[in-house]
């Protein structure tokens, strides 16, 4: 049922009535409850120069600092989110083709390794990265950037990788078998036929799920900020700030806003990709359909 | 592992806490998300725009933030609950805004002819919707509505992060800080809980999905 107004008849004058005086009253109620709303977080000074010159007021002594932080906070967030994508992406194709071609026995430890991870929450898995590291003395000095930042980038990387390893084998699934057949058919070996035919494919299908990933990984970089992990993200960053300008509220606000406008945008763009990617095998499809049309008549 | 043993009456206190939750934030986020759904598919416009704001705002904002709005906010307009009340609230809030887009995937499912036959019986709105496409969709929004579950189960860990008190989180932050224990056998046992959570409701999830599977 792709046409939602299947749903209802087209509202006539009278239902028109009914939803409009619904949604006066109903907007009557909101507002009221946003002034009260608005009222207590007032009487509390919440709406205290004060407190929203540091964000609001460029000619305010802390402006300019203070926005410089947040930017370097949110630099720090898109750092670590890239890092773990990136790292996922490749550690994610392994597992997924591992999971593919491995014969029976060798794959229960891929599966394993995969159940595993999947069913951990994200924030137990940094946790874990972080306190091996540290306990086993794990030494990643040599890697550019803050050890912090890589206990975030590897126990993210980890959860998501095992994801990204099913998107991949969901997308080599749902290509048509006639592919990989073909593939073998024409002389190539598997690995061949997987890397050459299958997985430049699967990616392409792929693409929407991945950039969707993005937004799970890029608000999942903000945990870091929940159990306090030594790595200054924007959230983080957004706290910090807070408790020396004594702002909470306000700070929490706008960090919230900027994450929800990046990660709508990112949203929108895998949507967008989404329908940019169909459009273009539909017309694929008309083509070969067309083709074979003119074959056949003639 | 004598950390875990050693505590085992902890562990189990912490583990029922961390169902608790869960099992509240559930009940709550089914209900509210399937009540926005129903908001995204109405006749009426306001109610319409209303569904789609609170899924864009919640769905792009990190669990983290809306936490922290929870336990910060919330307090400030005075509305002072205890840390557990507030985490599990949410947890509904968020995972709400995913139930509806798992429920509405649901109502696009069903046929057309579905609904066009409960309209041309002389059914309304509400009564074709909870009646005739409901059932059916929540039926095909199974597989979905369970993921989102058990990411929810998950994230009751972000949750305990926040010191909700007394769940398998908190039992790793009071073994190892105050009593000392190492942390690799606590978070072990830790780890173990959790995926004995998520591991048995994926297994339920996969029975469900058998059991209520009808082919299209």
């Amino acid at each position: 049922m792709s046409d939602m107004t299947v749903l209802y008849d087209a509202p006539g004058p009278r239902a028109r009535r009914r939803a409009m005086i619904g949604t006066v009253v109903a907007g009557v109620i909101l507002l009221g409850l946003t002034g009260v709303v608005i009222k207590r977080l007032a009487d509390n000074g919440q709406f205290d120069m004060e407190l929203w010159g540091p964000l609001i007021d460029p000619s305010h002594e802390n402006f300019a600092r203070v926005w410089e932080l947040l930017g370097k906070g949110l630099a720090a967030t898109l750092a670590a989110a890239a890092a773990a994508i990136a790292l996922s992406l490749v550690l994610g194709t392994l597992l997924g083709v591992a999971r593919m071609m491995l014969p029976g026995a060798l794959r229960i430890p891929v599966v394993l390794w995969t159940e595993f991870w999947r069913g951990l929450p994200v924030v137990i898995t940094i946790v874990i990265v972080w306190r091996f590291f540290v306990e086993l003395a794990i030494d990643i000095s040599w890697l550019p950037g803050s050890d912090p930042f890589w206990w975030l980038v590897i126990g993210l990387m980890l959860y998501n990788s095992v994801i990204i390893a099913e998107i991949l084998r969901a997308g080599v699934n749902s290509l048509p078998r006639g592919q990989g057949e073909a593939a073998r058919a024409i002389g190539m070996r598997e690995t061949q036929a997987m890397t050459t035919v299958l997985l430049p494919q699967a990616f392409r299908t792929m693409l929407p799920a991945l950039i969707s990933q993005l937004v799970v990984v890029l608000k999942d970089t903000s945990l870091a900020a929940a159990i306090g992990l030594a790595y200054i993200e924007f959230l983080r960053r957004g706290n910090l700030l807070a408790q020396t300008l004594d702002n909470r509220i306000p700070m929490l606000f706008v960090v919230g806003v900027i994450y929800i406008v990046i990660n709508y945008g990112l949203s929108r763009l895998a949507v967008w990709t989404e329908r940019r990617l169909s459009r273009s095998e539909g017309e694929l499809a008309a083509q070969e359909a067309v083709a074979q049309a003119t074959t056949a008549g003639a | 592992m004598d950390a875990v043993f050693d505590n085992l009456d902890l562990y189990w206190s912490g583990f029922l806490r961390t169902l608790g939750i869960c099992f509240w934030a559930m009940v709550g986020s089914l209900a509210l998300g399937t009540l926005i759904a129903a908001f995204r598919v109405s006749p009426v416009p306001s109610l319409r725009w209303f569904g789609t704001s609170w899924v864009t705002v919640i769905r792009n904002c990190p669990l983290t933030v809306v936490l922290f709005f929870f336990a910060f906010g919330l307090p400030e307009i005075g509305i002072n609950y205890s840390y557990y009340v507030l985490a599990v609230g949410g947890l509904i809030v968020y995972t709400s805004a995913f139930v509806c887009e798992a429920v509405r995937s649901g109502i696009n499912s069903v046929s057309a002819g579905q609904a066009e036959a409960a309209r041309a019986i002389g059914l309304t709105f509400s009564q074709s919707l909870t009646q005739i496409v409901l059932p059916q969709a929540l039926r095909s929004s199974i597989p979905p509505l369970g993921s989102v579950i058990i990411a929810m189960f998950k994230n009751s860990a972000v949750a305990g992060a926040f010191g909700v008190g007394r769940d398998l989180y908190e039992v790793y932050r009071r073994l190892t800080s105050a009593e000392g224990y190492d942390f690799i056998p606590v978070l072990t046992g830790v780890a173990i809980g959790y995926l004995i959570i998520t591991l048995t409701a994926g297994a339920i999830l996969g029975l469900i999905e058998r059991k209520v599977a009808i082919a299209r």
